[in-house]
């Protein structure tokens, strides 16, 4: 299944799915490998997306057609 | 009579207990009403510009303080108290506000469980409504960015105090739904008096907060402050920080349960193979593997006694048709002409040696050879006498 990267939430919830059913155990071994380097991946990319957050602040201010507008935001007295 | 009375310093600046009683508003905008005791009735009017500084509903039969001073109403000979400040009696008036903004919204069900949304697990955009100035702010991105740095924090500077702040917050909370900025709003402010967080406690933003299709924590003041914006709102912080802790996971605990989930994939994995791994040494230890010289011998003898059996089996058969070869051979002797002379028949023949089997085949004067079982006699055939 190619498609979009897999947001934090999606990954996690996936992992935990795979986990479910390697727990169930009621599968042909060559499935059960294939379910778990999915989740060792998943695993890999979930950390990876921890290890790599960076904090986004912004300011919202209404554009002219109402619409906002992103304005960095870095604190004001 | 007007002048000397409203200029008499001891009127000029009354206070008077009563109760309320005809509490009449007009379209003008201004409020009369009579203040009772136990023996007397006073009218008084409430000018517009006065009136509209009422935070409560003032209601018949509520025991007030009335602030003004008296004067006269010359079309109808009358005084009467022209009052500046109505207080309720024995509670704040915001307090009375307060409560009479609470009860009417909870009658009209915006408290209400049901109503209340869940909470984004994991939001990816969370709105902060407060005002960019002051401590609140900073706390709230400090802890977000220290607990869930992958949310983004997308603030919508507001006033929080002064008369501007209601629609002001109301306002921006029906932007950041029209523009679906969020999947999570958060709006409060830090701790202050009760008139400091009036604010939260206003019709308009109860309203906006309950008509957000994007769920709302309401984070105002400190503990033990509790606005009408806690109650309609869909999740209560005691404090901003306090929000930033429930709007998001914590990392660090996010890494635990990631580790945890680790474990169980490759518990579950070595587990499957430990099975295999099992059932594999299982079939080892059978003797075919271990032993199958064993088995080919065990085989050869299975072989040897089904030989055996075999042979037997032939011999009994070949000895079982003697034997009725041997009752046949008796029955057959039973059955041979032979016998039959020997218990007295006699067997004619032709000199030609053919048997002769009618009279009628025969002729007076004919030779034939009668054999006995003994041996044979050669005789001439007299007369013949033939049966009809």
């Amino acid at each position: 299944m190619a498609g979009k990267k897999l947001n934090f939430e999606q990954s996690l919830e996936k992992l935990e799915d795979i986990v479910r059913h390697l727990e169930k155990g009621d599968m042909p071994l060559s499935d059960s490998l294939k379910l778990f380097e999915e989740g060792t991946a998943l695993l890999t990319s979930c950390n990876q997306m921890l290890d790599d957050a960076e904090q986004k602040v912004v300011k919202l201010k209404k554009g002219p057609d109402r619409a906002p507008i992103e304005l960095p935001f870095e604190g004001e007295e | 009579m007007k002048a000397h009375i409203e200029s008499e310093p001891l009127f000029m600046n009354v206070c008077i207990k009563g109760e309320l009683s005809n509490y009449k508003i007009y379209p003008s905008g201004h409020h009369y009403f009579s203040l009772k005791d136990g023996g007397g009735s006073l009218r008084c009017v409430m000018f517009r510009g006065s009136a509209m500084k009422l935070r409560y509903r003032p209601e018949n039969g509520m025991s007030v303080l009335a602030y003004g001073r008296i004067a006269v109403y010359e079309r109808d000979g009358a005084y009467q108290l022209q009052c500046s400040q109505l207080m309720p009696e024995g509670t704040g008036d915001l307090q009375l506000a307060f409560e009479q903004l609470k009860a009417k919204l909870s009658d009209e069900g915006l408290f209400d469980r049901a109503h209340k949304k869940p909470l984004p697990a994991m939001p990816e955009k969370i709105a902060i409504i407060t005002s960019s100035a002051g401590a609140a702010v900073h706390d709230m991105i400090r802890i977000l960015g220290r607990r869930w740095p992958m949310s983004k924090v997308l603030l919508l500077p507001v006033r929080v105090q002064g008369v501007e702040a209601p629609p002001e917050i109301a306002g921006a909370i029906r932007y950041a739904n029209e523009f679906k900025v969020a999947d999570l709003i958060i709006t409060g402010r830090g701790g202050g008096s009760i008139e400091d967080l009036w604010a939260f406690n206003d019709e308009r933003v109860a309203r906006a907060i309950y008509a957000s299709e994007i769920p709302v924590i309401s984070a105002v003041g400190h503990e033990p402050d509790v606005t009408i914006s806690d109650y309609v709102a869909d999740a209560r912080a005691s404090t901003p920080s306090n929000a930033a802790e429930i709007a998001v996971p914590d990392c660090d605990d996010m890494r635990n349960h990631l580790n945890k989930l680790e474990a169980l994939v490759s518990q579950s994995v070595d587990a499957k193979l430990r099975n295999y791994r099992e059932r594999l040494r299982n079939i080892g230890s059978k003797s075919v593997i271990t032993d199958p010289v064993t088995q080919i011998d065990n085989r050869r003898q299975n072989l040897d006694y089904i030989y055996r059996r075999l042979i037997a089996a032939q011999e009994s058969i070949v000895s079982k048709s003697r034997r009725n070869f041997v009752s046949l051979a008796a029955s057959l002797d039973a059955m041979s002409p032979l016998r039959v002379l020997s218990r007295g028949y006699t067997v004619a023949s032709k000199e030609s040696g053919e048997t002769v089997k009618q009279a009628s085949e025969l002729k007076a004067g004919d030779k034939i050879t009668l054999r006995f079982s003994d041996g044979e006699a050669g005789c001439t055939v007299d007369s013949l006498k033939l049966n009809n």
